[in-house]
């Protein structure tokens, strides 16, 4: 499995890698953790084979060491992604996706009549979990938006 | 004790709640106290409304406070484009308590995190009316004689009427049984299922108006609104279903009051007025003495 891997998204010398990205959440992992301002070279791929998932995506960020605290954001659309942090080609550390209690700022509020879509007012939401899912509490509004998040880029 | 506001009635603890329940009876007795002599409170209705307004404006003057504001934004700085962050900011330099009602959810809580001075919500579009939820339970504890274990039946628009999921979140501190009865429109929604199941609370859920009236305390009524069908032909299907009617009352009990938040449309038949159990006429009233009990608690004039 490894080798196939490597053959896919090719292996990077230091960075980050996150794995095991449910393959419709990759465009939003870009979004939350803001790539495209990255200037690091970066290697995506998607739709790529899974026996677990069915199909995945992966991203390696060349030269950057993602937070804790930025990988817990991901949580809201890849809660199972692996994320390894990469030093000269090993593995040294491997971060746990956690969901966070509260999140602010990166993400839209579904609710159109909101202050926070009509005022320049930041967003900032409860995070809980309703049925299993992961839903979110405007702490304004007091809707809860579920699935589908919207991600403020 | 720093500011507080009253801005969703999860604001309030179990212990506050019933404080207030007993300011407001105090209030009912002696409806004239000029406790707040001097002070000057801001009514900023964003959003037009007569009776909630009217009736804040009311027990401001009976605690003897001065009141400033508007009823409408026409006259205001808003309409020439300035931010509700800048409006509050100033307002807030000006008054001693800000009152606001807007159609912009969320707007009160942002307020509170801007003003110097208290905030209390009178309305936030479909979000919370924190005020109309306490002069529910008093209405409920003052025909009850108590809050505890009362047997509620909500009828109508659980969906999007806001009045009923504030009174659920504040009647779940009293081990209260619930049974909702609403089509599949504007059922409950599953945030508010899970905070029942959360704490334990029993509640059952109906299609109909059935013999289960019968056995509820309080029968909350909601208005079933046609805008909120994407079918109009579901809305003429259930549009008769949600409504009160006075044979419908027969086998009830004594102590069985009905309650609405009102405006009334067509869901509690005109025949249901001159039962003795419609109680909701009586019910606008004591929204005055709970207005007073809220305002003169937050401003520390009443511990």
């Amino acid at each position: 499995m490894a080798n196939e891997k490597h053959m896919e998204v090719r292996a990077i010398e230091n960075g980050t890698v996150i794995d095991h990205i449910p393959a419709s959440s990759l465009f939003k992992i870009i979004d939350i953790l803001q790539l495209e301002k990255e200037t690091n070279r970066i290697t995506f791929g998607t739709n790529l084979e899974s026996k677990r998932m069915g199909s995945k995506a992966i991203i390696k960020i060349n030269n950057r060491y993602c937070k804790p605290e930025e990988i817990n954001r991901i949580a809201l659309v890849a809660p199972m992604a692996k994320v390894n942090i990469i030093k000269n080609y090993e593995v040294t550390e491997k971060l746990k996706v956690e969901v966070p209690t509260h999140i602010e700022e990166f993400v839209k509020c579904a609710n159109p009549k909101c202050i926070t879509n009509k005022q320049p007012v930041k967003t900032a939401f409860e995070v809980l979990k309703l049925d299993g899912e992961i839903a979110l509490k405007c702490r304004y509004c007091e809707k809860t938006t579920r699935q589908e998040f919207e991600i403020i880029k | 004790m720093g500011k507080k506001n009253l801005i969703s009635i999860t604001d309030f603890t179990k212990e506050e709640i019933l404080r207030i329940m007993d300011l407001a009876a105090d209030f009912e007795k002696e409806p004239y106290q000029p406790l707040l002599t001097g002070k000057i409170i801001a009514s900023l209705f964003f959003e037009p409304s007569t009776r909630t307004r009217l009736s804040f404006e009311s027990a401001i003057n009976r605690l003897g406070a001065r009141v400033i504001g508007f009823a409408d934004t026409s006259n205001t700085s808003i309409t020439k484009g300035e931010t509700f962050h800048d409006t509050i900011m100033i307002i807030s330099n000006y008054c001693d308590m800000i009152i606001m009602r807007d159609s912009c959810e969320g707007s009160p809580r942002y307020a509170s995190e801007i003003s110097k001075v208290p905030v209390i919500n009178a309305g936030d579009g479909a979000n919370q009316h924190p005020s109309q939820t306490l002069l529910d339970l008093y209405s409920i504890r003052k025909t009850q004689g108590t809050l505890d274990g009362i047997n509620i039946m909500m009828i109508g628009d659980l969906k999007y009427g806001r009045t009923v999921h504030s009174l659920l979140q504040a009647l779940s501190h009293f081990n209260a049984t619930f049974t909702f009865v609403a089509p599949p429109e504007l059922e409950l929604p599953i945030e508010y299922k899970e905070f029942l199941r959360e704490r334990g609370i029993k509640f059952i859920e109906k299609r109909e108006i059935d013999e289960a009236i019968n056995e509820a305390d309080i029968v909350y009524m909601t208005r079933v609104q046609r805008e909120r069908f994407l079918d109009p032909m579901e809305y003429e299907r259930v549009k008769n279903v949600y409504v009160l009617r006075n044979s419908m009352l027969e086998g009830t009990k004594d102590n069985m009051r009905i309650l609405h938040p009102l405006p009334r449309v067509n869901e509690i038949d005109t025949d249901v007025d001159s039962n003795p159990k419609a109680y909701y006429f009586e019910q606008t009233e004591n929204g005055v003495y709970v207005r007073m009990a809220i305002i003169s608690y937050l401003l520390g004039a009443k511990k």
